[in-house]
């Protein structure tokens, strides 16, 4: 099966996304290889889902996107693998989130994960204790992004000895 | 997100993209990408769905560690159960986003 990469998106949002080639200056193949074996890799997650967590951490800021709409908070959230869905907020004005309220673990499968780890074949080593939230719309320079985000987010990943990263945007 | 994909890929660390617009990912050169016909919002599938979530995240695993060449692209053959003008319409959020109201009414002038 060929994945149809624009059955769900509005037709006249079609020409936003296809056929506008690389972002500037990032044309060149990027290639790290993976060294290990899954069963010994340990293992993050990265959504653009905007989740973040409730009671310890401010949301995304949507009140300046609201008025700046070709602006999106270029910030991240840590967020442990052991935290439960009712514990997860969800800063993200262009999809219903309803879903994601309901199973957070269709944006971000954290649980999952930890089975992945844990039942019998162990498919791979380990899973990381903080993964990674971001809000995925962003401004179109992702000035932010690349200078502040992307730096300390390797950081992160580094400290948490992630082996290889899964990225899902929303 | 994909250049996202590419700076972390830079820095060192392998990455997979699980996303529902492959062919996006293919043009702004994504190392390594899994596609799944989902509707927006849903990239490991349906909610308490684990077997579809984990036939997403399992293939995601896979095509990290065993993808052997940059642009690596393998897509998920998961049909989604709902249908799609149903699906279409239940993705969205119930108020235009930003950036799209400012679309819309940019149009209107």
């Amino acid at each position: 099966m060929v994945v149809d990469s624009f059955k769900f998106l509005p037709r006249s949002f079609r020409p936003l996304y296809e056929g506008r080639g690389p972002f500037h200056g990032e044309e060149a193949p990027v290639w790290a290889r993976f060294e290990k074996r899954l069963a010994e890799s340990r293992i993050a997650l990265l959504t653009s889902a905007g989740i973040y967590l409730k009671r310890t951490q401010p949301s995304f800021d949507l009140e300046r996107e609201q008025t700046h709409p070709d602006w999106g908070d270029p910030t991240w959230r840590a967020i442990p693998a052991s935290t439960q869905a009712p514990d997860i907020g969800v800063a993200h004005l262009h999809i219903n989130d309803a879903d994601l309220l309901a199973d957070p673990e269709i944006a971000l499968p954290k649980r999952l994960l930890d089975r992945l780890a844990s039942e019998g074949e162990r498919l791979i080593g380990g899973a990381v204790a903080e993964h990674v939230s971001v809000m995925g719309y962003q401004e179109r320079t992702l000035r932010d992004w690349q200078s502040k985000t992307a730096p300390e987010v390797v950081a992160h990943l580094r400290g948490q000895g992630a082996d290889g990263l899964i990225l899902a945007p929303v | 997100m994909p250049v996202l994909a590419r700076w972390i890929e830079a820095a060192g660390i392998p990455t997979v993209i699980v996303t529902m617009m492959p062919a996006v990912a293919e043009e702004r050169r994504a190392p390594r990408i899994v596609g799944v016909e989902f509707p927006f919002g849903h990239p490991f599938g349906m909610p308490h769905d684990w077997g579809m979530q984990r036939r997403a995240l399992e293939l995601a695993l896979r095509v990290l560690a065993g993808a052997v060449s940059f642009g690596t692209r393998v897509d998920l053959d998961v049909e989604w159960p709902v249908p799609l003008r149903e699906a279409y319409r239940s993705w969205q959020p119930k108020e235009p986003s930003p950036i799209v109201r400012k679309m819309l009414e940019s149009r209107r002038q």
